[in-house]
């Protein structure tokens, strides 16, 4: 097995460990970090992939097409976060909850 | 077989363990502390996978930036929150779906094709004709720019969703989530003499982009960093939301990438095509204007919507 | 309009596709510069500009017989991305563009900037979410890379969710923030599949991928999983049955202009890309197995959503959960659609009857949900509240508004004359000639549900007994006929001869290929 195949399965395991928590976490801040998670995950089988592609034409690099789609999702995931955050923390001025449940 | 292939399985494991440490740690704040740890860990498998760029990206994005902002959030949370757990059914269809993606994901991974399709020689080909060095800015400024380009009228979209969650009254306040009260002497001085230095590394990194790792997004956030440091410690105070001109700086790189973009309909033969021979240039004002308003919207989304004008350093 | 379309086909039919993508983008920056009272102005100059260009896309396209396409930058596919309008590409241009157009009239009472200050948070918000929203959904629309589809589906994200917390109230912040997980989890998702799809053919255009898919070699499990992932992530934003949790607190506290934005358009997005993904990238022996899994998903909504609409206490709460049953309807298509037994339909060079009803389904439930939306915004601003049981009586006084909504009910339940009539009647032709008469038994059950929980509505407000309503506020004429506008043209979609549907036919990829075993 090959240091890119074991980076592949530790990103799969962080999917499914990602996908988990947000589903179950009953904290809106866990849900945000558990989706942090699942974000990284998904890109390192993205950059996974990337290195098979890169490896094949320079032999010691990454495929740059992938990097840059890479480099663009991490800014979307920041965003996101961001904006997920900043409703929690209005959430949790108005109701002194961090939990989405109660409210219908 | 050999001390690297070791060396990973190490870092991954670790990397695994921390993303545990994440889902279960007890408090709030342990759980962004584990995955501020754990982004920096990621940042390490991005070089060992030879993506230096990303590991850029990550390591002050994923990492730095987004750890800060959880950080931000976790201390002001209800501390007697024991939200109800979802029953045990939800629980097990989770889990079973959670683990079947999981499995499924290794298993693609492990019958990846042998020969990997990639557009890596072409990505490399067409980088003379553009005067660039770093194919992933080729990628992001060239063959691919639309995506950017979209992607920076994203960041200021995400600026105008975080603004919109102001109370009614405080509209034309300045942000107000950075402010502290009294930050420590250690910081401040920190905020005194890094500033300079980061910002060169910030413009360092945004210039080199287009011949080595680094780029808009990286220099920006750099840049963004820096900023950050000197509201915290009130040396600087932000900008009002209702002011002109920092809106003009949050727009001027998409705005410019734009009008290149539509000149590129008569210069360049096609819409987002740079005519030939004056491409570098073009590119690089681009990439300045676009870090720049990345710098903005980066610093102006951590210090959160407008305060009323009635806050403690008015 | 013939000199037209020769001018758009012959030179401007690929920049057309750009000028679509990039004035909302444009525009979202002007106004945020501007701001202030320059905001709505932006939006309402900007909005029947691009309607025209939607015009001059749908007459390009019936002109050429063939769908429009543009490489940005120059740069072919697959290194590049290429925008790309077929004939339902158009259709949907030319829908969002109508309904966005009715929505800037109508929200101008609800989002000016009050007398005395230059600029206030919530209109601004409004008018530069909703050119975000244009911008989002074009871009969806016209686009033809997965990872170009991905950044479009985020844009569209970032633009709807914080059109669900206008109002600032705890309730609707827990609702956006709701929304904001389940639609993040969707693209992060897509973005996987479209990772797998990169990793196992090296390229993200849409038509190589089914070039390369269709080649004849064994698919690689990495494309399956691909497909499975995306089509999960999409039916999230979706709001599929089940995981349509998230749809109904949203839609029904966004403010009307915003709900009548996010269920008559914004849910079609993903329903859009799951279309593209399944007939225009997947080859046809495996959509055979999927469309049984999507539409029996599509009927469990279709029942489901109609029973909890009829258990709604609160009027938009009641069009919120009778948009989950609708997106039910739209999954219907699939089936119908990619059945062996439509092949010889196909053959003869007809329009198969389920696409064209699949597609005006979308565009009819588009017109009359905003419709609805809209006329409910009236009703609970004129009344101080929404609440079903205080209606008695509201026909007599805002007839028109009522008889907009009654008007838009009809479309939705499929009753003639109406656009749903004909969209529903062409996918139960479609469901009885490929026999497969069971979607035919769902979809009169949907009907009746639909009837029982629009009477639930119409028979208070009809009714002419009780105390006359005090309203707390006046409406205005102008937006009661913005309402009765776009709900006449759920009606009149059905008065249209089925003939003249050819436009969502063009440019089918699988045209050909759809239905042979």
């Amino acid at each position: 097995m090959s240091s890119v195949t074991l980076f592949g399965l530790c990103g799969a395991a962080l999917v499914g460990l990602g996908l988990f928590g947000l589903i179950v976490q009953p904290g809106v801040l866990r849900k945000i970090l558990a989706f942090n998670l699942l974000g990284s995950g998904v890109l390192l089988l993205f950059g996974v992939i990337a290195r098979r592609g890169g490896g094949v034409v320079a032999g010691n690099g990454s495929d740059p097409v992938a990097q840059a789609l890479i480099i663009t999702a991490l800014v979307v995931a920041f965003a996101a976060t961001v904006l997920a955050v900043a409703l929690l923390r209005r959430l949790v001025q108005e109701t002194g909850r961090d939990s989405l449940d109660s409210d219908g | 077989m050999s001390v690297a292939l070791a060396a990973d399985a190490g870092l991954a494991l670790l990397i695994l363990g921390l993303a545990v440490w994440t889902s279960i740690a007890r408090t709030a704040g342990g759980a962004v502390i584990g995955f501020m740890a754990y982004g920096l860990l990621v940042a390490l498998v991005w070089v060992r996978l030879a993506a230096v760029d990303v590991a850029l990206t990550e390591a002050a994005l994923g990492s730095g930036l987004t750890g800060f902002v959880l950080l931000g959030a976790a201390a002001r949370l209800p501390r007697d929150a024991p939200a109800a757990r979802p029953g045990w059914g939800l629980r097990l269809a989770a889990g079973v779906v959670s683990a079947a993606v999981a499995a499924g994901l290794a298993a693609v991974v492990l019958l990846l094709p042998v020969s990997a399709p990639t557009l890596a020689p072409a990505a490399t080909a067409n980088l003379p004709a553009l005067g660039l060095g770093n194919p992933v800015t080729g990628v992001l400024i060239a063959y691919r720019a639309i995506d950017t380009l979209l992607e920076s009228v994203v960041l200021v979209l995400a600026l105008i969703g975080l603004w919109s969650l102001a109370r009614d009254g405080d509209w034309g306040g300045r942000p107000g989530a950075l402010r502290s009260a009294d930050p420590s002497p250690a910081l401040v001085l920190l905020a005194q003499v890094l500033p300079p230095l980061g910002i060169l590394v910030g413009i360092y990194l945004f210039w080199t982009g287009a011949i080595a790792p680094g780029g808009a997004f990286q220099g920006g956030t750099v840049l963004a960093a820096m900023w950050v440091l000197t509201l915290v410690t009130g040396l600087t105070r932000p900008p009002r939301v209702g002011g002109r001109g920092v809106r003009l700086l949050l727009v001027a790189g998409p705005a410019l990438f734009l009008a290149i973009g539509v000149a590129g309909f008569w210069l360049g033969g096609a819409f987002l095509a740079y005519p030939a021979g004056y491409a570098k240039p073009l590119i690089l004002a681009i990439e300045a204007a676009l870090t720049l308003s990345i710098a903005v919207a980066l610093g102006l989304l951590l210090a959160g919507p407008p305060l009323a004008q009635s806050g403690p350093r008015a | 309009m013939d000199s037209l379309a020769t001018l758009a086909s012959a030179t401007w039919g690929g920049p057309l596709l750009v000028l679509a993508l990039m004035l909302p983008v444009a525009a979202l920056m002007l106004a945020f510069v501007l701001g202030g009272r320059h905001a709505e102005r932006v939006v309402l100059a900007t909005l029947p500009i691009g309607l025209g260009v939607a015009v001059a896309i749908a007459a390009a396209i019936i002109h050429q017989g063939a769908a429009l396409h543009y490489d940005l930058g120059g740069w072919a596919p697959p290194l590049g991305v290429s925008l790309h309008a077929d004939g339902l590409s158009a259709t949907l241009l030319l829908t969002t563009a109508v309904v966005l157009c009715a929505v800037g009239l109508y929200a101008r009472a609800d989002f000016r900037v009050p007398p005395g200050v230059s600029e206030a948070r919530a209109p601004l918000a409004f008018w530069t979410l909703l050119l975000a929203v244009w911008a989002g959904l074009n871009a969806v629309f016209l686009g033809q890379d997965l990872f170009n589809l991905y950044v479009a589906l985020e844009l569209l994200t970032f633009a709807a969710v914080p059109l669900v917390c206008l109002s600032g109230s705890p309730q609707t912040i827990a609702a956006a923030l709701r929304y904001l997980l389940f639609a993040l989890m969707g693209s992060v998702l897509y973005l996987l599949g479209g990772a797998l799809f990169y990793g196992a053919y090296g390229t993200l255009d849409i038509p190589m991928l089914s070039a390369r898919l269709a080649s004849g070699d064994p698919i690689a499990p990495a494309a399956l999983a691909a497909a499975a992932l995306m089509t999960a992530g999409l039916l999230a934003k979706t709001a599929l049955f089940p995981l349509h949790l998230w749809l109904p607190p949203a839609h029904a506290g966004a403010p009307a202009a915003g709900s009548a934005v996010l269920s008559a358009l914004v849910v079609k997005a993903s329903f859009f890309l799951i279309l593209r993904l399944w007939f225009d990238v997947m080859p046809a022996s495996l959509t055979h197995l999927a469309a049984q899994v999507l539409a029996a998903l599509g009927a469990a909504a279709i029942l489901f959503g109609g029973v909890l609409a009829l258990r709604q206490a609160r009027l938009k709460m009641l069009i919120a959960y009778s948009t989950l049953a609708q997106i039910g309807y739209l999954f219907l298509v699939f089936p119908l659609v990619a059945n062996p037994a439509a092949a010889p339909i196909l053959d003869l060079g007809q329009t198969p009857g389920a696409w064209t009803g699949g597609v005006l389904q979308l565009v009819s439930h588009a017109f009359a949900k905003a419709a609805m939306f809209m006329a409910a915004g009236l009703i609970a601003g004129a009344l101080g509240h929404d609440q079903l049981r205080g209606l008695g009586g509201i026909g007599r006084v805002l007839p028109m508004t009522v008889f907009a909504f009654a008007l838009a009910g009809l479309s939705l339940m499929g009753l003639p004359p109406s656009g749903g009539f004909a969209s529903k009647w062409l996918l139960l032709s479609a469901s009885i000639e490929t026999g497969q008469w069971w979607w035919t038994l769902v979809m009169l059950a949907g009907g009746l549900l639909t009837g029982a929980y629009l009477f639930r509505v119409l028979a208070p407000a009809l009714s002419t007994r009780g105390p006359p309503l005090t309203l707390v506020k006046p409406v205005e004429r102008s937006r009661e006929l913005v309402v009765l506008g776009l709900a006449l043209c759920s009606v009149v979609l059905g008065l249209v001869p089925f003939s003249s549907f050819g436009l969502v036919q063009i440019g089918r990829l699988g045209a050909t290929g759809i239905g042979l075993p």
